[in-house]
């Protein structure tokens, strides 16, 4: 049968229509947020306009450039020290970068190294690994950060380190899972039989095996790491006030909410924006390659 | 001074007998003396907790109340408005963060429209803003896991069956379809009442409420051990209390484990 309902209608509904259809199925607006989030971070300091760290009283709480009162000179305002925001904001995405980018990278690679071994090879090691995740489940995360920056005190390192801490154990249950299906596969048998070690099959037949997942289960993190991220920095026990972090410039902002609430409102705007981009990411990802982790992840 | 309360304190001796006195204190139900308040961490946290029980108990029932029939009626009426108003409001409440969302209704609410008290616990009226923004979160994840797994379900060949023989829809979903749907979501339960131990601590020092929370942010902030190791285990405690309480109610809800 001939397809006639697009025949009757004018050029531009069928255009506007098609682009519709790829819009719903492929997620363009995540992934421009996601694209300029890593082109501002890279270039941040020449996109910047001004200094982040360099403020004066007299040009303190000026409003956002849209609102009176505001000036093209500072395109978000201005916060209590006279910072400029829109600089600050740019900063900030280098920050939310940089520990995305080294937990997930760090926390995935380690989680996925347990995991296949635990998987695999079963026994003790898969117990213990395994006793170790629901240990980590079982902690309250936001009291043992707190604490932890109580004794050491605050830095972007350790703040890395200690999210790193508590995002390796999902990789590792998931990628565990998955390593437990493989392992029944006949090809990792024919493995064993031609005489290859347990390191050599879990790092060359299991790997490749689980390496999908593992993409998936990153993505669907990314917005969950930014948000503790942003949480820790706001209570205090984050990043260090002196970082221009999203999650500090709300907290700086908390104070003039009444007076100034474009210093709490934009960060905050900005970190919702790359949080809801990544995660609709991480669910199309999921469902586009793997829709079996639906119920899993 | 300063060596003499190390000597009190057992500061002096090695780590681990250090963690044993500790251990046999706590089996005796002593938790030391907070050294900030000059009182038993027992006291202030009996003090504390009703404010933030109440608190996480309304955000509960409001998570749950929203979160599952609003899940179950995105499942049901797939790519209907009600579907979309249901998933927008599912993905706003997983990226917004929650201290974000707490002072930006503090503006509207109270600063600009008056409607609503700023912070610090009065009236019932008072429980409004922090009880929502603490229940937003849960309410989306547990909006998304029932409409995923009530999807699931109505796929299956039994919900066909009940239709075949005439069972009426609001039977066959409510009776059939969200009985078996009701599983994932009890697991969420579990993870939401341990989310809400973070939950609190957060929306306490937005809204200044007087409840553990703040006096964990407090301890922690004053080098409170005792104190702090006290509100730890306690939260540990409940935490397994309420993987626990899931897994009795697994058998419950669904007969195939109990024949395990």
């Amino acid at each position: 049968m001939i397809n006639t309902s697009n025949i009757l209608k004018p050029n531009y509904v069928v255009a506007l229509e098609k682009s519709w259809y790829l819009f719903r199925k492929y997620p363009i607006i995540p992934l421009g947020v996601f694209f300029l989030l890593v082109f501002v971070a890279i270039f941040a300091p020449i996109l910047a306009p001004l200094d982040p760290a360099q403020g004066s009283i007299r040009t303190r709480h000026i409003p956002p450039v849209w609102l009176e009162g505001g000036t093209a000179a500072h395109f978000f305002g201005t916060d209590s020290l006279g910072r400029d925001m829109l600089s600050r904001v740019i900063y900030g995405a280098r920050i939310v970068v940089m520990v995305a980018v080294s937990v997930i990278f760090a926390g995935g690679i380690f989680g996925t190294i347990i995991g296949m071994f635990a998987g695999y090879l079963g026994g003790l090691v898969d117990e213990i690994a395994m006793r170790i995740v629901d240990l980590l489940l079982a902690m309250p995360f936001l009291l043992v950060a707190l604490t932890v920056v109580i004794v050491f005190g605050q830095s972007l390192t350790q703040m890395i380190i200690l999210l790193i801490i508590f995002s390796w154990d999902n990789f590792a249950r998931v990628v565990r899972a998955e390593s437990l299906r493989i392992k029944g596969d006949a090809y990792i048998d024919a493995a064993r039989i031609a005489g290859a070690s347990d390191i050599r099959i879990v790092f060359r037949h299991i790997l490749p095996g689980v390496f999908g997942v593992v993409l998936i289960v990153a993505s669907l993190r990314v917005g969950q790491l930014i948000l503790i991220e942003a949480t820790l920095s706001f209570l205090g026990a984050g990043l260090p006030k002196s970082v221009p972090a999203w999650g500090v410039m709300v907290a700086d902002g908390q104070g003039w909410i009444t007076t100034a609430w474009w210093i709490a409102a934009i960060p905050g705007i900005m970190i919702f924006a790359v949080v809801m981009s990544f995660n609709f990411l991480g669910d199309w990802m999921r469902d586009y390659f793997d829709p079996r982790l639906r119920q899993s992840a | 001074m300063y060596e003499a309360w190390g000597i009190k304190l057992g500061l002096d001796k090695p780590l681990y007998i250090q963690y044993l006195t500790w251990l046999r204190d706590v089996m005796r139900a002593d938790f030391g003396e907070s050294l900030y308040h000059n009182r038993e961490p027992y006291d202030l946290i009996k003090e504390r907790l009703p404010a933030t029980v109440s608190l996480a108990a309304i955000a509960f029932c409001w998570a749950i109340l929203v979160g599952v029939p609003l899940g179950v009626l995105s499942a049901v009426k797939r790519g209907t408005f009600v579907d979309y108003f249901a998933r927008g409001f599912a993905l706003l409440g997983q990226a917004m963060p929650v201290f974000w969302v707490a002072l930006m209704s503090i503006l509207i609410f109270s600063v600009e429209l008056g409607w609503l008290p700023t912070s610090r616990k009065s009236g019932l009226d008072s429980y409004i803003m922090p009880a929502l923004c603490l229940g937003w979160l849960p309410a989306a994840a547990l909006l998304r896991i029932t409409r995923g797994s009530m999807l699931e379900i109505l796929d299956g060949e039994f919900i066909k069956l009940a239709r075949a023989k005439g069972v009426s829809p609001i039977g066959v979903i409510w009776k059939h379809a969200f009985r078996n749907a009701l599983i994932a979501p009890v697991t969420m339960a579990a993870i939401i009442i341990a989310s809400f131990l973070t939950g609190t601590v957060v929306i306490e020092a937005v809204f200044a409420w007087p409840g553990l929370g703040g006096l964990s942010i407090d301890a922690i902030k004053n080098n409170d051990f005792p104190m702090m190791s006290a509100i730890i285990l306690m939260f540990g405690v409940f935490y397994l209390a309420a993987n626990m309480l899931v897994d009795l109610l697994y058998m419950v809800l669904d007969p195939r484990v109990r024949v395990e």
